[in-house]
């Protein structure tokens, strides 16, 4: 008996519900494991569209079920084998906690395809993909670069993914104004909007200009409205920010959740490691408040399509940490390797790593 | 006619049993028609919720794990706030011994340790000591009120498992991520019942259950904690000491929630994340106060919120918004305590005449 079938054995042996084969007239259910509530805007909100525009695209052909708020601990794995448990055949883990949990119930549903955002466990039937944000997030700093001297960051946890975003914004800013500065306030939290507002009306005390954010509510850009200065925000919060809301960088979901849902729904699914930005449309930044004049949009749409073409890389050469250390040799593209392991500021942010 | 809500003299033993009885049967019709209200089959979601999470072998092993750290921690806060002790910072207990148990997992990694697991409890109960008994300390030596500094002290411990997972214990080989390895298998709690996640902490329960309730009903220090309780002057008249009350319920509870924490991180977990517990140690404090303070109605109260939460989670892939699971939990718990006035009262008619009469 090969281990897979073993496995199946055990699995169902022991009582699991492993889900048959589906009936071929049965909707593809699929679930979604979100850690914050969908709200109206952030990241979970951005990856429930992603959702709906799988219900558009297929109709009747799939059903697909959510599950808020699982954060961490042991809620994630009973979450995730409860979907697995009831017959979904494409499971989707959207926060970094979701991994080991997902890494778990994966092993023990082999038929079953699974989908994990943002970390680095892959397994046969366990897929990863992630955006490589940073290249919006170069982006909105141009814009800020552009619309003011200083940035500040209301930050979650000091992992690649958020140093890669700083850096990044930091870089494109200096790019249109080499004086630029960035200070970050870290949270400890993907979501607390009480805490947020702190972070965000203490960074503009110190007087910056323009904020930016990788947390989940609207709270900083609602900070940016009161207080008449700018932000760049996550997700497209241009309702909390008339005024302040510059633009933002948008992660697009849909059109990645739709072709991993067809390749199930044509049997062609298998595992992969996927990481792509603007040139495969899976990011993008939300349209220019009014007050951005056309010179700036010009600039920023400009090097958005060098991106797209890959004429221009955010962390190509020369690439200069903070400390003055040489990460990138000039005229030399970055390897994947080195951004998913990011562990520096690059000059222009003040602070130390915490 | 009106009515009126007379004390009983002593507590109806229908009410006593009826009371949940009834509460659950309002809930059920409420949730009913609110299901129905939303356009959802509500005979689904009320099987979702109640039925579906238990109906399995795998179900019943998650209802037992869920409730484990509910029941665990309870069972602890019950003997203090007998005695009109409160310990509310339970949560952050749990995180010290989530931290002391998950050191100690993390030091013998890969050292080949048989039975490392126990040392990782040992280590956790005795972390969640360490921490509840800054609080203890602080009330029998400066007369500190023990409410706000636990409370406070919750903090304090997610700042340090925060720093900690950024930190001396991060995974180095985690591309940064703010968490450790994954345990060694000899550090992780061997399962009790093989193919599903409970483990053999869950011995604990039953063992903790009998432990306080006989030291609640035959030992002295529980007749001392009882009489704080019900009549602090009388215990001091009788030269109880109130200091010896308050390390004991705190040292008690300390113990429990860390090796909760200690549990969580070598059981489901199975690693130090920044996050161990959905709030366990808040959670507690309903149930012990659900259970009546008495341990056979603090498991059966742990039981009941284990149940809530899972059925919260089910009925959100039958498509019932977060909001109306988490409605629906709170129906629930306001009617089971709004019964509670029937246990200790009698609803009487009051007629016109008697009305008169007392105006």
């Amino acid at each position: 008996m090969t281990p897979r079938r073993t496995s199946i054995f055990l699995a169902a042996a022991l009582g699991l519900g492993l889900a048959g084969p589906a009936a071929a007239d049965d909707p593809l259910k699929i679930g979604f494991v979100y850690s914050s509530l969908i709200g109206d805007a952030g990241w979970t909100f951005q990856h429930d569209l992603g959702r709906l525009m799988l219900e558009e695209e297929f109709g009747d052909r799939v059903e697909t079920a959510y599950v808020e708020s699982i954060d961490g601990g042991a809620d994630a794995e009973r979450v995730i084998r409860q979907f697995a448990s009831q017959d979904f055949g494409l499971i989707f883990g959207t926060s970094f906690n979701h991994m080991n949990p997902m890494a778990r119930v994966a092993a023990q549903f082999p038929d079953i395809a699974f989908e994990h955002a943002t970390g680095y466990t892959q397994d046969t039937n366990l897929a990863i993909y992630h955006t490589r944000a940073y290249e919006s997030r170069y982006l909105v700093g141009m814009v800020a670069g552009l619309m003011g001297d200083s940035l500040g960051v209301v930050a979650s946890y000091p992992i690649p993914e958020v140093l890669r975003g700083i850096n990044a914004m930091t870089l494109g800013a200096r790019s249109v104004n080499p004086d630029f500065t960035t200070r970050v306030v870290w949270i400890s939290s993907w979501f607390d909007p009480g805490l947020e507002r702190t972070a965000a009306d203490a960074l503009l005390d110190q007087g910056v200009d323009v904020l930016a954010h990788f947390t989940d509510s609207p709270a900083v850009v609602q900070a940016a409205e009161d207080r008449e200065k700018y932000v760049v925000a996550l997700g497209d919060m241009a309702q909390y920010g008339e005024n302040a809301h510059l633009t933002a960088l948008v992660y697009n979901w849909g059109p990645y959740y739709v072709e991993r849902a067809r390749m199930v729904l044509d049997g062609t699914w298998e595992t992969a490691n996927t990481w792509e930005g603007i040139s495969a449309d899976m990011m993008t930044i939300a349209p220019y408040n009014d007050s951005v004049p056309q010179d700036v949009r010009d600039a920023v749409d400009a090097k958005m399509e060098e991106i797209r073409s890959g004429a221009f890389h955010p962390f190509q050469g020369p690439l200069v940490a903070q400390d003055g250390t040489e990460k990138v040799a000039d005229g030399e593209l970055p390897d994947d390797g080195m951004l998913l392991s990011m562990d520096f500021y690059v000059e222009g942010v003040e602070g130390s790593l915490p | 006619m009106r009515l009126r809500l007379v004390p009983r003299l002593k507590p109806s033993p229908v009410a006593l049993y009826g009371a949940p009885v009834l509460a659950i049967a309002l809930t059920v019709t409420f949730g009913f028609f609110l299901f129905l209200g939303i356009g959802r089959d509500p005979w689904a979601a009320l099987y979702a919720y109640f039925i579906a999470p238990v109906n399995s072998a795998f179900g019943l092993s998650e209802w037992l794990l869920a409730a484990l750290p509910l029941a665990l921690i309870g069972l602890g806060l019950a003997v203090g706030f007998r005695a009109n002790i409160w310990n509310i910072g339970a949560e952050g207990q749990l995180v010290l011994g989530a931290i002391g148990g998950g050191a100690v997992a993390l030091a013998l990694w890969r050292e080949d340790v048989p039975g490392t697991f126990v040392l990782v409890c040992v280590a956790g109960a005795l972390a969640g000591m360490a921490w509840a008994a800054i609080p203890a300390l602080l009330r029998t030596k400066f007369n500190a009120n023990e409410i706000l500094t636990s409370l406070m002290l919750i903090y304090v411990a997610d700042q340090l498992l925060g720093w900690l997972v950024h930190g001396a214990l991060r995974n180095p080989q985690g591309f940064g991520f703010p968490e450790s390895r994954l345990f060694s298998p000899e550090a992780v709690m061997p399962l009790l019942w093989p193919g599903t996640r409970l483990h053999i902490g869950w011995l604990a329960l039953p063992v903790a259950a009998l432990a306080v309730w006989f030291l609640m009903n035959h030992m002295v220090a529980g007749f001392r904690l009882r009489v704080g309780g019900d009549a602090a002057n009388a215990a001091t008249y009788a030269g109880f000491s109130r200091s010896r009350m308050v390390w004991l319920s705190f040292l008690l509870t300390g113990g429990l929630a860390g090796l909760v924490g200690a549990m969580e991180v070598a059981g489901p977990v199975g690693q130090l994340l920044p996050k161990i517990s959905p709030g366990y140690g808040f959670a507690a404090i309903i149930v012990a106060f659900l259970g009546r303070l008495n341990p056979v109605g603090v498991v059966l109260a742990a039981h009941l919120l284990a149940l809530i939460l899972i059925g919260g989670e089910n009925v959100q892939m039958l498509g019932v918004p977060v909001a109306v699971a988490q409605l629906f939990q709170g129906v629930l718990l306001v009617t089971l305590l709004a019964s509670d006035v029937l246990v200790r009262y009698r609803v009487v008619r009051v007629g016109r005449l008697g009305e008169r009469a007392r105006g």
